[in-house]
């Protein structure tokens, strides 16, 4: 766009915005490693005076950071649950066009199947753990791993049943998506926490995770359904021409022509959605599920003396965020470009 | 149905804003309270975070690769990180750093800082004169002027700083919606890089922001609920501590929700306004 060339004055800044980006760069270096302590020294940490991180608070805290009130003994389940789920997400993200649909259905109710009697037990001499104990990260993957699943499919269906040619389902579904995209999460969390129980006779009582998953599914479903209806808009109609004229049921042409293309199309925005799921869990600590920021905050709040050393504590949670945000994100990359070098077809 | 609404709240808000309230007044007005308190965070943190997302966006186009380095370091950052996580972090910061004994800010009259929260100068009205109210100390309190607490500030600057990384790639996706070749016939009729920015670029730019920046400001009003986490005073935590406290939790719940669909309704409103008038304008 520069049609001139950069006089001095532009190189001065220039510069000047290097040197600015170097010192910030070096500051942080110079804080977050040079001088930081690593051990779990209390007053080691405490005669830096800030000059340098504490993580030692890391190290300190690491078992009710990443596991938060799970009973100290049993924590090897979550410890082995954690592995477990990552390596589903992994095999997931890796080469996600290499699967089937079936495939990874299966593989995921096998998942969550393992996870649930690690987590839960009661079979095979494992302790019954409680859901309200869970915390931590593997609480956070919990959360945002069955969201996903669920209100994918459910998602689906609203966007279709926005489509329908039942006036009362479309009215349903219009109502239902518009009034829950409008309203904070945070409020559907109360609802389904405080509210709920106060409505519901205690004998149908469902523990709080569920409750708290199931809000969290509506809630994401809602925005799927709207993400899912603009890829439905990009199918044109000649599609469905086609499909009638090769003898496709309704149901056939929706599942093997329509929806691949849709999804496709709007593969991006399912991603950043995918994302915002993923950091939203964080909101459950609210209602007091003690997920990876929920259990930051029970293990430094009741701690005076590793109190102080919150920033780190925030900092550790946060890189955990943004590894798993920029995977995500990442693979959703990755798949886009695949397509873009098959041209669509694959 | 609603007439739990005129009896008496019986709980106490810690930060009221300009509105004055007591826990013997009416329910309704300690929602009308939790509103305030929700659009006195938002509608100024909607202001910056246009401001500072534009900045960044523009800072990501810039000439010199430093700052395009730091406008996407920042934006790689901001938005892969939790807004919770976030808006603790700015808490607990705020609570250690901001100081113990009242600082007078040098740079502004009557702008003071502490542990208290920040104050600054406040239009009053006093028998329909309007006049300025300057904060000042009064042993170890400050009186006068208006003061925001450290839950409000926290609230803001999590905010701000969060959605303006948003806005930042609604604004560089309207900006990169707008043909090059237009800014260079702009430049090649002698117009400065300022004019072609402003005169060219912006204007056509908007247009197409408009719809993504509707979504942007929506969620910067819905998230301003997570004030709960700081104790701030908002409309989802007042409505639930009348919840705890009527027990009609259903009729607090359709109150909270149409007053939040109002909220949606009038900005994409206001949005579609500004389309409308904008689109008309590039027409003629």
């Amino acid at each position: 766009m520069m049609v001139k060339k950069p006089g001095a004055m532009s190189t001065a800044m220039s510069a000047f915005f290097w040197v600015a980006l170097v010192y910030a760069a070096w500051r942080l270096l110079d804080w977050g490693v040079l001088n930081a302590v690593f051990r779990p020294d209390e007053p080691a940490c405490h005669a830096l005076e800030r000059s340098g991180a504490c993580w030692g608070v890391i190290t300190e805290k690491i078992r009710p950071l990443l596991f938060g009130r799970y009973p100290h003994d049993e924590q090897w389940r979550p410890l082995l649950a954690l592995p477990l789920m990552l390596l589903g997400a992994g095999a997931l993200l890796w080469r996600p066009w290499a699967l089937s649909l079936r495939g990874v259905m299966l593989g995921a109710g096998l998942l969550s199947l393992a996870v649930g009697v690690l987590m839960h037990g009661g079979v095979a001499g494992l302790v019954v753990v409680p859901s309200d104990q869970w915390g931590g990260l593997p609480l956070t993957l919990i959360l945002a791993g069955m969201t996903m699943a669920l209100s994918l499919p459910l998602g689906i269906a609203l966007a279709l049943g926005r489509r329908a040619s039942w006036s009362w389902v479309r009215w349903a579904c219009t109502g239902f998506i518009e009034v829950t995209r409008g309203v904070p999460l945070v409020m559907v969390l109360f609802m389904a926490a405080f509210m709920l129980p106060a409505i519901i006779p205690a004998r149908f009582e469902v523990s709080l995770l569920w409750r708290v998953m199931i809000a969290l599914t509506l809630f994401s479903a809602a925005y799927l359904a709207e993400i899912v209806r603009g890829g439905l808009q990009t199918v044109g109609s000649d599609q469905f021409d086609a499909a009638k004229v090769m003898g496709l049921s309704g149901w056939q042409t929706q599942r093997l022509v329509v929806l691949p293309q849709a999804l496709r199309a709007v593969l991006p925005a399912l991603v950043s959605h995918a994302i915002g799921l993923l950091k939203d869990t964080s909101l459950v600590m609210v209602v007091s599920l003690h997920e990876l920021t929920g259990a930051l905050s029970l293990s430094l709040g009741g701690d005076p003396q590793w109190r102080p050393y919150y920033l780190e504590g925030y900092l550790f949670v946060a890189a955990i965020y943004a590894a798993m945000c920029l995977s995500l994100s990442r693979a959703g990359r990755r798949v886009e470009q695949r397509w873009l070098v098959s041209g669509g077809q694959q | 149905m609603l007439d739990f609404l005129h009896q008496p709240a019986g709980f106490g808000i810690g930060e009221t804003g300009l509105l004055v309230y007591d826990a013997s007044q009416p329910l309704w007005r300690a929602l009308a309270v939790g509103l305030g308190n929700t659009l006195r965070v938002s509608l100024p943190a909607l202001v910056f975070a246009t401001v500072l997302g534009t900045l960044i966006a523009l800072a990501r186009r810039s000439v010199h690769p430093g700052l395009r380095t730091a406008g996407n370091v920042y934006i790689d950052v901001v938005r892969n990180v939790p807004l919770l996580v976030q808006l603790l972090m700015w808490y607990f910061l705020l609570l250690d750093g901001l100081p113990d004994t009242t600082l007078t800010l040098g740079w502004v009259q009557g702008v003071t800082l502490s542990k208290g929260g920040l104050s600054f100068p406040w239009l009053v009205a006093d028998h329909g004169a309007w006049s300025w109210s300057i904060p000042t100390q009064d042993g170890l309190s400050v009186t006068g002027g208006a003061t925001v607490t450290p839950e409000y500030l926290a609230v803001f600057m999590a905010l701000v700083t969060y959605t303006a990384a948003f806005v930042a790639e609604v604004v560089r996706a309207g900006l990169e919606s707008v043909p090059q070749s237009l800014s260079e016939s702009a430049q090649t009729l002698g117009a400065r890089p300022r004019q072609v920015m402003l005169r060219v670029v912006l204007p056509q730019a908007l247009r197409t922001m408009v719809p993504a920046m509707t979504n942007q400001y929506l969620n910067l009003i819905k998230n301003s609920s997570l004030a709960v986490a700081v104790g701030y005073p908002d409309l989802v935590s007042v409505g639930n501590t009348a919840v705890n406290q009527t027990g009609r939790a259903v009729e607090c719940i359709l109150v909270m929700m149409s007053i939040y669909l109002t909220l949606s309704l009038l900005t994409a409103a206001l949005m579609n306004w500004f389309n409308a008038r904008h689109a008309l304008r590039g027409q003629s």
